[in-house]
């Protein structure tokens, strides 16, 4: 497909005119999300129905159909926006696409029922970008996203795709670029933050050949999704960003490691690099500058610890994932002992913008030490789960409240971790001071000062770090009253224990160590000197680690009892997890609220559910094996998690009314 | 019943098929290991011998990699395969829930196959679909937002399915 390939800057221009003349911007444009939450939602049913009814209308000329990227608001999908009107749809199905192909594209009406209906003030909205999950977001990273086919390389170009590369290799030095990299004070998405611009001034400093760029998009993190977004959303302006890199660099070689468990990911990466190809935008002599640079994928294989640097170029090589010890940076010595540099799908996809509009302009977005704007994934007990692009500097608040929606099932805000394994877990709660009364009498009420101050916390690098967290990658797992933090210490220390390599001591055997002091808290047979032993010990893993994995790996733990004291000591004094969920700790009790459905009863494993529809229900007790079914099922919140052997107390009434009857039947007839 | 693998010259051949795809070198491996496993559900050893003579690799190294990622199982699994995640942003959502059906459902742990080689049941870090936590993939297909009711309308689907897809592998 030699006849396709643009061969200088003017040919790639004269393409965008052409496609930007032969663009009817009138023309109905039916987008919709066909990202992999859309997906698991069943966006391909509704694609599907869409083309059914265009073609039977036989309007192929008049109706665009195209499929895009993540929107960010997953959780509302499948998601479709019909062009030019803007009309944004949420939830719909296949039997709904046929009702808007009806309704709106053919007689230019809105479906009311699949439109957006905000929570809290009841309006129905009918444009994305007045929707308050959007509102207060500042998208440009994603900016392209909603608008474009992933697998069409016209669609990008036609957005301006590909001319701040054309730019960078025909109007610019690479010292140049990397000065604007400097400038605009762009630091790394991957986790650390480390600034982009010296780590690229650093790798063009070493004079040996070959040097390599590498994408990191392992995203181990768990909860974190945004690099997949990205990739499956907008490979070229990763691929873009590569090759300015590569330009300033040095190099004519990279490779972008991506997890297999983002199969599509991996899908529309290996299509755009292909039809870059064909454009002769990968390759030689790009776009007639002689610059030559080509780019291939490697998947992982599952592992946190392959997202480490050292240990990422180890699993490029067709090696075990094992980090070495970093006296020598890869920058100078990485992927086959060659300078390698690495960065993370974020910060790839920030180039081209930077390129195309500026330093000064990026620098102006964020605080002080962090620019530009950052990607989180807003997940867990929050009501707008999804990804939500911010300026740096933004408050927790404003994330949660304003973005977020808050809790659902009116719930209470507990915390919100971020960084991931290696953050921190960052207390949120008490700005409505509606104390559990069981914490009143248990005294579990927390330094109210504080707490407040950190939900005002702004977001950037540096607070984050402050306050005992990290940025990370950018997950923002909120957690509510339903989680325990013993419990979520417990399950990154398992997470890491499961996850690092095993080459160093302090890891292996340290983590395991705090792994069972925190098993043995969550079984109620914990002492104060296990709380202390465990701060100890997480300074000597931080200090004695070979790789970050384990340097970091007490984070949450130490986050956890720096903020949730109170809930250690209830765990380890009381004998009590005031969130009901550390199994040996809770009973299972339905309390006089309960309105009679009958839910829960089918879903008891163990039939510890008595009741008859309309009445009062009852936990028989020694039956329960605290397995939770019941307490995900009831919609009434009638179902309470207590201290264990307590249980009987709040079912009184509900054991009056069934024990009788219980005693005749035994239970083997049941 | 396990997977039949196939005869030395079939898997010799299917294993050049393979690393052809993508060259021999090391680069590759993770992928062909990947690829190798989508075939055979697993990595039976004649395969990873096969792997190393074509790749001229050490077979020490085949082993590391095959044993180091959790992505690599060595025994083979089940017709049907269940995935729950059980990465943060599911967990907080109560995924062990989940798991806790599946697992007494099935009558298996994570890691393990159903006696009569129909389903594995296995755990995941994250799908990215973290919205739609707590997520459970079942060969392949997508199920958010689940329940403990959910997951028996789930089970019940995957092992009705079964039958067709088992008719269409006795024809193919
Ligand atoms: C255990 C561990 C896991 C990591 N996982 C990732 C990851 O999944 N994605 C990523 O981009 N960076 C990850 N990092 C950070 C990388 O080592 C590296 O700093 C980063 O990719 C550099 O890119 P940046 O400068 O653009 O942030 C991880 C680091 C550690 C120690
Ligand atoms: S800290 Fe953990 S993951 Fe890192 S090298 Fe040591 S054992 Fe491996
Ligand atoms: S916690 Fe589980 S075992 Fe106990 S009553 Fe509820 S469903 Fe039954
Ligand atoms: S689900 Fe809740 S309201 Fe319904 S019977 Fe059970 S406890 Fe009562
Ligand atoms: S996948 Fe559709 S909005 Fe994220
Ligand atoms: S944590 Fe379950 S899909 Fe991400």
């Amino acid at each position: 497909m030699s006849t396709n390939r643009l061969l200088s800057q003017a040919e790639l221009v004269a393409l965008k005119e052409r496609l930007e003349k032969n663009r009817n911007a009138n023309k109905t444009v039916v987008t919709v999300c066909a990202g992999t939450g859309c997906m698991a939602c069943g966006c391909d049913a509704v694609l599907k129905t869409f083309h059914e009814e265009r073609e039977k209308d036989r309007l192929e000329n008049e109706v665009e159909i195209k499929a895009t990227g993540c929107h960010g608001f997953c959780e509302r999908g499948p998601l479709v926006v019909v062009h030019p009107l803007g009309v944004f749809y949420q939830r719909v199905k296949s039997a709904d696409a046929k009702l808007i192909w009806e309704q709106t594209v053919n007689g230019g009406h809105l479906v009311n029922k699949l439109l957006y209906r905000d929570p809290q003030s009841n309006q129905i909205i009918t444009k994305e970008k007045d929707i308050p999950f959007y509102k207060k977001q500042m998208r440009i990273i994603f900016g392209k996203n909603g608008f474009m086919d992933p697998t069409a390389i016209n669609d990008y170009i036609l957005l301006g795709g590909y001319l701040a590369l054309a730019t960078a290799l025909t109007k610019m030095t690479p010292e140049q670029i990397i000065g604007d990299i400097k400038k605009s004070g762009l630091r790394g998405r991957g986790g650390g933050g480390f600034p982009t611009g010296k780590k690229w001034a650093t790798c063009r400093a070493v004079k040996v050949d070959p040097k390599y760029v590498i994408c990191n998009a392992d995203e181990g993190d768990p909860g974190a999704f945004m690099d997949r977004s990205l990739l499956e959303g907008n490979p070229h302006q990763v691929i873009e960003g590569m090759m300015i890199g590569a330009y300033a660099i040095g190099s004519h070689e990279g490779f972008v490691y991506v997890r297999n468990e983002y199969p599509l990911a991996v899908k529309n990466l290996t299509i755009a690099i292909k039809a870059a190809r064909d454009y002769g935008l990968l390759g030689e002599n790009i776009l007639g500058t002689g610059f030559n640079f080509d780019i291939e994928t490697s998947r992982g294989g599952g592992a946190f610890v392959c997202g480490e640097s050292t240990a990422l170029m180890a699993s490029l090589e067709g090696k075990v994932g094992e980090p070495r010890a970093k006296y020598i940076h890869t920058v100078e010595s990485g992927l086959w002992d060659k300078p390698s540099n690495l960065n993370n799908v974020e910060t790839w996809a920030n180039v081209p913008l930077i390129i195309e509009r500026g330093a000064d302009w990026f620098a102006s977005i964020g605080t002080e030490n962090s620019k530009g704007t950052k990607v989180f994934a807003l997940t867990g007990r929050v009501n707008n789960t999804g990804l939500v692009e911010v300026p740096m500097g933004i408050t927790l608040r404003e994330i949660l409240y304003d973005i977020g929606g808050g809790v659902p099932r009116g719930k209470r805000f507990k915390a919100v971790q971020t960084g991931g394994p290696s953050g921190g877990t960052l207390i949120v709660e008490v700005a409505e001071p509606k104390i559990h009364a069981s914490m009143v009498a248990h005294g579990d009420i927390r330094d109210e000062d504080e707490a407040v101050s950190l939900l005002d916390l702004p977001i950037d690098f540096d607070e984050l770090t402050r306050a005992g967290s990290m940025m990370g990658s950018g997950g923002m797992i909120v957690m509510d009253e339903d989680s325990c933090m013993v419990d979520v210490a417990r399950y990154f220390i398992h997470f890491l224990t499961e996850e690092g390599c095993g080459k160093c001591v302090p890891c292996r055997e340290g983590l395991v160590v705090m792994l069972n002091i925190l098993r043995k808290i969550s079984e109620g047979k914990g002492t104060i000197e296990d709380i202390e032993y465990l701060e100890e010990l997480s300074q000597v893993i931080i200090d004695t680690s070979l790789c970050q994995l384990g340097g970091s790996a007490p984070n949450p733990v130490l986050s956890t009892i720096r903020y949730f004291r109170q809930e250690y000591l209830a765990h380890v004094i009381d004998k009590r997890c005031p969130a009901g969920v550390c199994k040996d700790l809770v009973s299972h009790v339905i309390d006089n609220t309960c309105n009679g459905c009958h839910a829960c009863l089918k879903s008891c494993p163990t039939n510890a559910i008595v009741g008859e529809p309309k009445r009062l229900h009852y936990i028989i007790q020694d039956k329960c094996i605290q397995c939770g079914a019941c307490y995900q099922i009831c919609r009434y919140n009638s179902i309470k998690r207590i201290k264990r052997g307590e249980g009987d107390k709040l079912q009184e009434r509900a054991r009056e009314l069934w024990q009788p009857p219980l005693k005749k039947v035994p239970a083997e007839v049941a | 019943m396990t997977v039949a693998v196939d005869t030395k010259y079939d898997l010799q051949s299917k294993i050049e098929e393979i690393v052809g795809e993508y060259g021999a070198k090391s680069t590759a491996l993770i992928m062909i290991l990947q690829d190798v496993q989508k075939h055979y559900r697993y990595l039976p050893e004649e395969a990873l011998r096969a792997v190393a003579k074509t790749m001229k690799l050490p077979l020490a190294q085949i082993y590391g990699v095959a044993t180091f990622y959790r992505a690599f199982t060595l025994k083979p699994k089940g017709r049907n395969h269940i995935c729950v995640c059980t990465g943060t942003a599911c967990h907080v959502r109560q995924a062990v829930v989940i798991v806790d059906k599946l697992e007494r459902d099935l009558g298996i742990t994570p890691g393990e196959t159903t006696a009569d080689g129909e389903v594995s049941l296995e755990t995941v870090n994250c799908l990215g679909a973290c919205a739609l936590g707590p997520l459970v993939t079942a060969n392949g297909i997508y199920y958010g937002n689940m329940t403990v009711t959910k997951v028996e309308r789930m089970l019940s689907e995957v092992l009705h399915k079964k039958h067709d897809s088992d008719t269409t592998e006795e024809a193919a």
